[in-house]
């Protein structure tokens, strides 16, 4: 019997040759450190974890990393990443993307996605605004922000995804921030191990569109109770959650869905053909 | 940082030559201040570690966004670290750091050498960057400082105070260099040209 | 020696047809009876119209005939009237017939308004319930001569007797089916029942065979052909199993009217296939499901009709565009938006193609039976997987629906296996040039060979890219994939000769080959090419096909003459093209083709 790797895979490892394009500054730079390093600390193999992803900013990480990946299109990464692992459950699968993305255009797929509890991690690299398309309000944005598209802000209350997921059944929630790369890898390592559908927001400043959250450094702080596995208790606390507690809010008990993916019967297409035969 | 039980894999009887164990000798060492000292060292080491890799990721940035002499001073920096690194902590075992550094304390995030991704920009000039590592090597110094003044531990007393004064040396070594390149403009973050579409 | 079959079969080769049978007319007498009968069952709430419909056809099938029922019904979930549509014959059956020989109703409640899909003629019956009152003035206007059998009251007669069961024995006798058949056919499916629901169940039968011997005008069926192996099978469970034998073993499944039943006969035999189904929370999720099971190495699969098709567009192009093969079936309703989604129609066809965004070269295929909905997707799945590359089946309402009695398909070879890359293969590139453009695919779980799929234009290596060269070359590469393969025999099927032709796909395959049997005893000579495999287009073998052809008919279900359009912009046609296209709901009928065929054989 061999012994195990001394060298196993370090994050470096988990990093591609690709250069981001992202600015100078991009709080998802933080996210990828905070990735790879999970990975690596995690014990996997680049070959065994996919990381799938819509369209945005954030959602170019797959490329960045040496694991599978697939940048697939706006607002379906949940789908994608149901599909294969619940057709490739021995895979760890991440899906990663924005608040845009993940929020706005798929919505009903991020309620679908907790619901369905398929054993995955959902990071949403959470700037409150669209980077992508040059800055528009998102599902995230202060009402009174003000843009292009809406200009003296939209009007509209912000969707609180801590809640929507808690409600929606997510196995995992918690909030991480881009200025803690150790401790976002602390959290994405935990919401990994964990099982079932593990949302993990992280609060990602954008250094273009939004320069101002800047002062994320200072509104960030540790949440100040512990996580909980008591949906009751943790839907008591995020209804007065202030955006930037940072930490573990829930770790549910659920079991995740994993349909059977078994071996074919015995002569299962005669079975199969029995339905039709005369 | 704890070590794993010796021997784990030996189930049978027969005593089998001994595989290559995840800590060397250090592994049958008891618990003491030896480890502590090590624990110490690996713990300067990552930090090192950390700052050159920062610095290498920087200078990708800048690279890739036509800032040719940032990316080229963050280079150098990245090459000035590893050197430290293998100078001052070369002569011991190889240990190998843990994945995840422990989080200092939200707000004092990274290991104190490591220039923050955040505080980085595009245009910035010579001059802001060689502030950023000022500020990296002063945190440095404050660290191994203030480790040395608080350490009930000998050796890691010395070798922090050893540490706290090459961190010095380099602070004033960057003064030098900060020097000898321009202060920027108030404007020097205004770029006449929007965001564009990329995709 | 094997002969083609050109008749009604799905166009595979038996060796036990006989050639002087494709030139009887299905009304002609052999000296026993005739090949084809048409009858229609109706009523409404809860007179048990398709319980009874499908035990005849289940009946015709156990005494060794050929079939096909499709259905119509008002819109209720329950209650609502209802009528099975049926056409038994002594050879396979592909399509309705002109007329119905018979009407058979248990009620008459609302049964007026399948008059347009019910046609009766001067030598058809038209039988009520004389206690449910005269029939609609409709069919009695068809002129068909009007009689009474009283259900209702016969059926009281017996404990456990039903008015429908009555209907069905008559309808049975009509036919000329052999009571055993349907007492087999009852057993089967009374199988927990039994005591006196099947005593009276049979005695109600017996006395609708008595009754029927009053109809002497009606022709019976002539004694069946040599036995073979059959099946009784939808379209939609065809397309099903088709796929599962193609490989696919992960469907993600949203319901829509007329694709369900293939989704729900997915459910359970991808269990015993080793396979699995997630139902997700809409069309956007399903597509994008399987696509990511695609990426994860296992053939996929998802159903829908068109408005959920418009829905899976944008993703069919990142599975161009990434080469991630999926399967689509479409089951094609009448459009555009809701549309009917009960009735057929082939008005998809310019989505299925030209849908995609961008230059987005993908496969599409077309059954042309209920029995080669299976042989099309299980063609479709492995050519998607081979080719790296969606294929969207073109299926409608008419197949999918309906039930058939088919010949057992023959097995397949196996082929169109993924193309994977070996582990650990240094510069791996995913999208390499190769000549035949299909490159080889890493699976998830393989060392050394990490990528990361992209619908953004990529180079080889897959890294987006959005240089000119780049673009061209991969844009060149998968048209190149698609462009250089031999798809050999099964693009259409071809027959006959002349200088006419009828170009039609899909479910009006049907009734235009019977209108082309027709032409031919009446001396026209002519050819039917009924097209498989519309994209990529096959120019050289159309025009190989259309040699000598001055004239073709193009017989579609579409209003706007979508095929056409299509003939005219992807081939070179040496011939003048008569377009003959009607929009749904209704089925096109022999007759009318076959006028038209006339029509154009004189011009």
């Amino acid at each position: 019997m061999n012994a195990p790797d001394v060298a196993a895979f370090k994050p470096q490892d988990f990093k591609s040759d690709t250069k981001p394009v992202w600015c100078p500054g991009c709080g998802d730079y933080s996210v990828l450190s905070s990735i790879t390093k999970s990975l690596a600390a995690l014990e996997l193999r680049p070959e065994n974890v996919a990381v799938i992803s819509g369209i945005g900013c954030s959602s170019r990480i797959p490329a960045y990393t040496t694991c599978y990946g697939f940048h697939g299109v706006h607002g379906r990464a949940l789908a994608l990443g149901t599909g294969l692992k619940v057709a490739r459950p021995d895979l760890t699968v991440l899906v990663t993307g924005g608040d845009g993305d993940g929020y706005s255009i798929g919505g009903n797929h991020f309620m679908h996605a907790c619901r369905r509890n398929v054993d995955l991690t959902y990071i949403v690299m959470d700037n409150h605004v669209y980077g992508m398309t040059k800055g528009q309000a998102s599902p995230t944005t202060e009402p009174d922000w003000s843009s292009k598209l809406s200009p003296g802000g939209t009007g509209v209350r912000t969707f609180h995804p801590l809640v929507i997921a808690l409600a929606a059944g997510a196995n995992f929630v918690a909030r991480a921030f881009s200025g803690d790369p150790n401790g976002t890898a602390a959290i994405i390592s935990q919401a990994v191990r964990h099982p079932g559908f593990s949302f993990v927001e992280v609060l990602s400043p954008c250094v273009t569109f939004r320069p101002e959250q800047r002062n994320w450094k200072e509104l960030a702080h540790a949440a100040s109770v512990a996580q909980t596995d008591d949906p009751v208790r943790a839907a008591h606390r995020v209804m007065t959650d202030d955006g930037f507690n940072i930490g573990v809010l829930y770790a549910g008990k659920r079991t995740p869905y994993q349909p059977p993916v078994g071996k074919s019967l015995d002569g299962a297409m005669e079975k199969i053909e029995k339905e039709f035969l005369l | 940082m704890s070590t794993r039980p010796a021997g784990r894999r030996s189930a049978k009887k027969k005593p089998v030559v001994r595989k290559k164990a995840l800590r060397p000798s250090a592994a049958r060492k008891p618990a003491s201040q030896s480890s502590v000292y090590r624990e110490f060292l690996a713990q300067a080491r990552a930090m090192e570690q950390e700052a050159a890799e920062r610095y290498d990721e920087l200078a990708d940035q800048m690279d890739v966004h036509n800032n040719v002499e940032v990316a080229a001073l963050f280079r150098k920096m990245a090459e000035i670290e590893r050197k430290h690194a293998v100078r001052v902590l070369g002569s011991f075992p190889d240990t190998p750091s843990s994945s995840l550094a422990p989080s200092l304390a939200i707000g004092q995030p990274e290991m104190p050498e490591t220039v923050p991704t955040s505080e980085v920009h595009y245009l910035m000039p010579p001059y802001r960057a060689l502030m950023l590592a000022l500020e990296s090597e002063q945190r440095a110094q404050s660290f191994f400082a203030r480790i040395a003044r608080t350490t009930r531990d000998a050796r890691v007393r010395a070798a922090a105070r050893e540490l706290a004064d090459e961190e010095r040396e380099h602070v004033r070594l960057v003064k030098e260099w900060m020097k000898k390149v321009p202060k920027p403009d108030s404007g020097w973050d205004f770029d006449p040209d929007p965001p564009v579409y990329s995709d | 020696m094997t002969v083609r079959c050109g008749l009604s079969c799905s166009g595979w080769r038996h060796s036990y047809c006989r050639t002087e049978d494709f030139l009887n007319n299905s009304d002609s007498f052999d000296a026993g009876g005739v090949r084809s009968v048409s009858i229609a069952l109706a009523g409404s709430g809860g007179a048990g119209v398709m319980t009874a419909a499908n035990l005849l056809l289940e009946a015709a099938a156990r005494a060794g005939y050929y079939g096909l029922m499709t259905r119509t019904s008002g819109p209720q979930i329950r209650g609502g009237e209802a009528a099975g549509l049926l056409r038994i014959a002594t050879h396979p059956v592909h399509g309705q017939d002109d007329r119905f020989d018979a009407l058979v109703a248990i009620d008459w409640q609302n049964v007026g308004r399948f008059a347009a899909e019910i046609a009766l003629g001067p030598n058809s019956l038209l039988v009520g319930d004389p206690a449910q009152g005269d029939p609609p003035e409709v069919y009695v206007k068809m002129g068909a001569s009007a009689a009474t059998v009283p259900f209702k009251q016969t059926a009281k007669g017996f404990p456990g007797g039903w008015p429908n069961m009555v209907a069905l024995g008559l309808l049975a006798g009509l036919v000329g089916l052999p009571f055993e058949a349907l007492k087999g056919a009852v057993e089967k499916s009374l199988k927990k029942g039994g005591g006196d629901a099947l005593a009276g169940t049979l005695a109600s039968i017996k006395a609708g065979m008595t009754e029927a011997g009053r109809f002497t005008s009606m022709k019976r069926l002539a004694p069946p052909s040599a036995p073979s192996r059959r099946w009784l099978i939808t379209g939609n469970q065809a397309a099903g199993y088709g796929a599962i034998r193609g490989g696919v073993r992960f469907v993600a499944a949203y319901p829509i009217t007329p694709g369900t039943e293939l989704l729900e006969f997915m459910a359970p035999a991808l269990s015993k296939a080793g396979g699995v189904l997630v139902q997700a929370e809409d069309e956007l999720a399903s597509i994008n499901m399987i696509l990511g099971a695609s990426f994860g190495g296992v053939p996929s699969l998802t159903a829908t009709s068109g408005p959920g098709l418009a829905l899976m567009i944008e993703a069919l192009g990142l599975g161009v565009a990434s080469e991630t093969p999926v399967v689509v079936v479409d089951v094609m309703r009448g459009g555009p938006s809701t549309g009917i989604p009960t009735k057929s129609e082939q008005s998809d066809l310019s989505i299925a193609l030209y849908g995609l965004h961008g230059d987005a070269p993908h496969l599409v295929l077309a059954p042309n039976s209920v029995a080669d909905c299976l042989r099309t997707t299980q063609w479709a799945t492995r050519l998607a997987e081979g080719l790296q590359v969606p294929a969207i089946v073109l299926s409608d309402q008419f197949f999918g629906q309906a039930r058939a009695i088919v010949e057992q398909p023959e097995a397949t070879e196996p082929g169109g296996e993924r193309l994977r890359a070996a582990a650990n293969t240094t510069g791996y590139k995913r999208y390499a040039l190769t000549p035949s453009g299909v490159s080889p695919m890493a699976i998830p779980g393989t060392p050394g060979v990490t990528y990361t799929a992209d619908g953004l234009t990529h180079n080889e290596f897959g890294t987006p890219s959005s240089q000119a060269a780049d673009h061209i070359a991969q844009m060149d590469k998968r048209l190149r994939k698609l462009t250089s393969v031999d798809y050999g025999e099964d693009w259409a099927d071809v027959e006959g000769e002349g200088e006419i032709a009828i170009l039609t796909w899909g479910s009006c395959t049907g009734p235009a080959r019977e209108a082309y049997e027709r032409a031919r005893a009446d001396g026209i000579q002519a050819k039917l090419i009924s097209m498989r495999l519309l994209s990529p287009a096959q120019p050289e073998k159309l025009a190989a096909a259309l040699s000598g052809v001055k004239r073709a008919l193009v017989v579609e279900q579409t209003h706007s003459a979508q095929f056409v359009r299509y003939l005219r912009a992807e081939y070179e046609l040496p011939c003048r093209l008569v377009a003959f296209n009607r929009a749904g709901p209704l089925p096109l009928r022999p007759a009318d083709i076959h006028s038209e065929l006339l029509r154009v054989s004189r011009s």
